[in-house]
Parts: structure tokens; C-alpha cells; sequence
């Protein structure tokens, strides 16, 4: 821990860093209902990837910074990530040895349920979406899924994250 | 799951949060900077590549515009003094012209459903809780949110807010609620009788407090009159660009109400 510690959490801060990032840019009207729940992708990558350094604390701090990012109520995000991510600890077994693209089917049911949380989180408060749209991200999420992993991948072997 | 359950209780119940979310507010506005340096390089682009012509251009129409508004504020100066003649005789108050601060918008709330913006001017500014925001053909929203360097805005379009308006032509009062879709206000709760056309200009009405008077909001677009029911049906189109400002102004009034929800 003490030789490659700080290096590899610095890798995994910055991942995170950048999804927030994305997870904000401004978009395209026609793009606003398609935006991949960036931050979710590189929670289940690092979830899957290293069980044992990345898990539900991470997943409740990363959803309150993107409350106070997308002025949520606080803790929508939370509990959304938070189950991602305990689904994710169950599955990670199974879905190391699963193909490309079945694990982009596993994805694209998690990126559901997140955004079915946040759904119901906001018919809460009253601002529920009029359209059921708002599950379009899960779509994007699984496509994307791929490159996200051949990118956070890449990063984990070169900087030898463990 | 236990500790979202109970944040997600404390804020949506009790308020109780506020404080910590500014501070983490502080602490993660630097995401929106960076988030927000493509379009400051398009910008910085626009502003400094760009061809003679184009500039020669936009000079001769700005020298119109100019020229134009000149004219306009002569007779404004004229019209201004017999306005506060007519006050004076009517014994009402005068009317306050409202100071205003230049903001930039830096970031858009990434939900669809959550009309927000982030503007650049914090609590340093000067910057209030439900200080009114306008762009160069309307208001826009309030604020709701302010840390040190940034501050949150609720856009009138968000299915959270309403706001009391008032038709230019009549003066007739109504309210206007957000549905959350950008670029639709509906009003609420018109009598079938109401004098209200398509084409009407909806201005603030400055009751409740929290918007000054006179601020253009929306105009009426549909009007639906339909005999079963008790009310009309009106949709509006915000005067504001909502989804495209980028250059807006905070609104001072002469004396703030302050917060009170």
C-alpha cells in the first residue's frame, strides 16, 4: 500500500475528476435526454475492477458531489450510485468473465435502475420528467460502455493500479 | 443506502443542509470551470478570429442600434419626468430604478428536468437568495443557491416555480407556473371570462415581493377557451432566451425581501 498507494488512488481521483466534468458539460438541446451517466460507467468500471478499493462509500460521496452539481436534492444521486454500486459488488465475479458486450447488457440494466432511483427521487419533490426519456441514458451508458472500459483499462495497467 | 435514505430526508423535509451544500458548493464549482472552457474557447474564437467584413458589419449595425435607442431614450427622459409628475399627483410612491449586475452563465444543470443555471457572481458580489435575473428581453428566474464564487438559478420554466404576472394591456393578475419544459409557462386558473388574447405581454406584477414590477416574463400564445370547463387554458412563450443567454444581469431591488421558504 505505502510504495504504490498514493499513485493509484491518484488515478482513480481522476477518473472520477473527469466524469464529474463530463457529467456537466453543456450539450446540444437534441442531446440533453442522451447524456451517459458518465460518473455511474466509471463507478461500476473501478467497482469491477478493484472490489476491494473502490465500494459504497465512494459511491455515496461521488452521488452527494453530483447533487450539489446538478442541484438535486441531496442524496438522490447518493442512493442511486450506492445501489449501482452494491449490484456491482454482488456481480463483479460474474461479470469479469462475461463478453464485452453482455457486461454492456449488465450495464445497461444498472444505468436503468440509477436512473429509475433518480426518477423517483424527483416525483418526490414534484419535478418528475413529463416523458419516459429519462431512461435514454442507459442506452448511451451500454454503448459507451466499451470504450470506457478499453480507456479505464488502459490507465489501470499502465499506472498499475491495484 | 441508509445514509442517502436519511440525506435524502433531511434536505427534501427540513432544510436542514443548507449550509454544508454551500460549502461543498464552493468546493466543486471549480468542475463547472472546467466544464464550461469549450464554449469560453468558441468564445474567445468569435472575439478574436473573425474575418474584416463581419466586423465592419456588426460595427454599422451596432451604430444603428445605437443611433436608434438614442432616440428612443430622448423621448424616455421626457416620458420619465411626466411619469413622476403624474405619481406625484396620483401621492404614490416613485418608482426606484434597479441596479444591476453583469453575471455570466458557466454552467447548465446537466437534468433536463431541472432547469438551473450556475452563474460566475457568488456571495462576494453581493449576491442574494431569490434575487431576480433577467436577460436584455426578460426575466429569467431567481436565485436559490449562493456560495462564495457562484450561485444556483431557478429559471421561471422549471416545474418548481411560479410567479405572479400581470397583463400589460389590462392589468388583469394571473400566475404563472412553470412546466417544465423550456419554453412553456402555463397560467393557472383564469376565469373562462378573463379578458386575455394570444399576443399579450405578460409582465411582472411585483406582488409577493420577491420580482421587481415591470419585467417583461412571457407572451401568450394559446388560448383555449373551452365551455366545460371552469378555466382557460393559456400557454405563454418566455420573452427571455432561456437556453441561450449567456450575458445576464442580477437585479437589486431598493430594498430585498429577504428569503423566506
Amino acid at each position: 500500500m505505502a510504495d504504490e498507494g498514493p499513485q493509484a488512488y491518484w488515478v482513480i481521483l481522476a477518473s472520477f475528476l473527469v466524469a464529474l466534468v463530463l457529467a456537466v458539460l453543456p450539450l446540444p438541446q437534441w442531446l440533453l435526454w442522451a447524456r451517459p451517466e458518465w460518473l455511474a460507467l466509471a463507478l461500476i468500471y473501478w467497482t469491477i475492477a478493484l472490489p476491494q478499493r473502490v465500494g459504497v462509500l465512494t459511491a455515496l460521496s461521488l452521488g452527494v458531489a453530483m447533487d450539489i452539481l446538478e442541484g438535486a436534492v441531496l442524496g438522490q444521486n447518493g442512493l442511486a450510485l450506492v445501489v449501482v454500486s452494491v449490484l456491482a459488488l454482488l456481480l463483479y465475479q460474474r461479470l469479469r468473465v462475461f463478453s464485452l458486450w453482455q457486461q454492456a447488457g449488465i450495464v445497461f440494466v444498472l444505468i436503468g435502475i440509477h436512473q429509475l432511483i433518480c426518477q423517483w427521487v424527483q416525483n418526490l419533490e414534484g419535478a418528475g420528467a413529463q416523458t419516459g426519456l429519462f431512461l435514454l441514458p442507459a442506452l448511451t451508458s451500454a454503448l459507451l460502455w466499451p470504450v470506457v472500459l478499453h480507456i479505464l483499462r488502459g490507465l489501470r495497467r499502465h499506472y498499475e493500479v491495484t | 443506502m441508509l445514509i442517502g435514505g436519511v440525506l435524502l430526508i433531511a434536505d427534501l423535509r427540513y432544510n436542514s443542509l443548507d449550509h454544508s451544500r454551500a460549502f461543498l458548493d464552493t468546493i466543486l464549482s471549480p468542475v463547472y470551470w472546467v466544464a464550461d472552457i469549450p464554449a469560453r474557447i468558441g468564445a474567445w474564437q468569435d472575439e478574436h478570429i473573425r474575418s474584416r467584413s463581419s466586423l465592419q458589419e456588426e460595427n454599422e449595425r451596432l451604430r444603428r442600434e445605437k443611433l436608434l435607442l438614442q432616440g428612443r431614450s430622448h423621448q424616455m427622459a421626457s416620458l420619465q419626468a411626466d411619469n413622476a409628475r403624474l405619481r406625484a399627483l396620483l401621492n404614490s410612491t416613485a418608482l426606484l430604478r434597479d441596479d444591476v449586475l453583469v453575471a455570466e452563465l458557466i454552467g447548465v444543470s446537466p437534468d433536463p428536468v431541472r432547469h438551473q443555471v450556475v452563474l460566475n457572481k457568488g456571495e462576494r458580489d453581493g449576491v442574494f437568495v431569490g434575487q431576480p435575473l433577467i436577460d436584455a428581453d426578460g426575466l429569467m428566474g431567481q436565485v436559490v443557491e449562493v456560495n462564495a464564487l457562484t450561485s444556483r438559478v431557478l429559471l421561471i420554466t422549471d416545474s418548481t416555480h411560479s410567479i405572479p404576472v400581470q397583463i400589460n394591456r389590462n392589468g388583469v393578475r394571473a400566475i404563472a407556473e412553470g412546466i417544465g419544459v423550456l419554453g412553456t409557462l402555463e397560467i393557472s386558473h383564469v376565469a373562462a371570462t378573463t379578458d386575455i388574447r394570444e399576443g399579450d405581454l405578460l409582465v411582472t406584477s411585483g406582488l409577493g415581493g420577491r420580482f421587481p414590477v415591470g419585467y417583461p416574463v412571457a407572451e401568450v400564445a394559446v388560448v383555449e377557451r373551452d365551455p366545460g370547463q371552469p378555466f382557460v387554458r393559456i400557454l405563454a412563450y418566455p420573452s427571455a432566451a432561456l437556453d441561450r443567454s449567456r450575458h445576464v444581469l442580477l437585479v437589486f431591488n431598493a430594498d430585498p425581501v429577504p428569503a423566506s421558504d
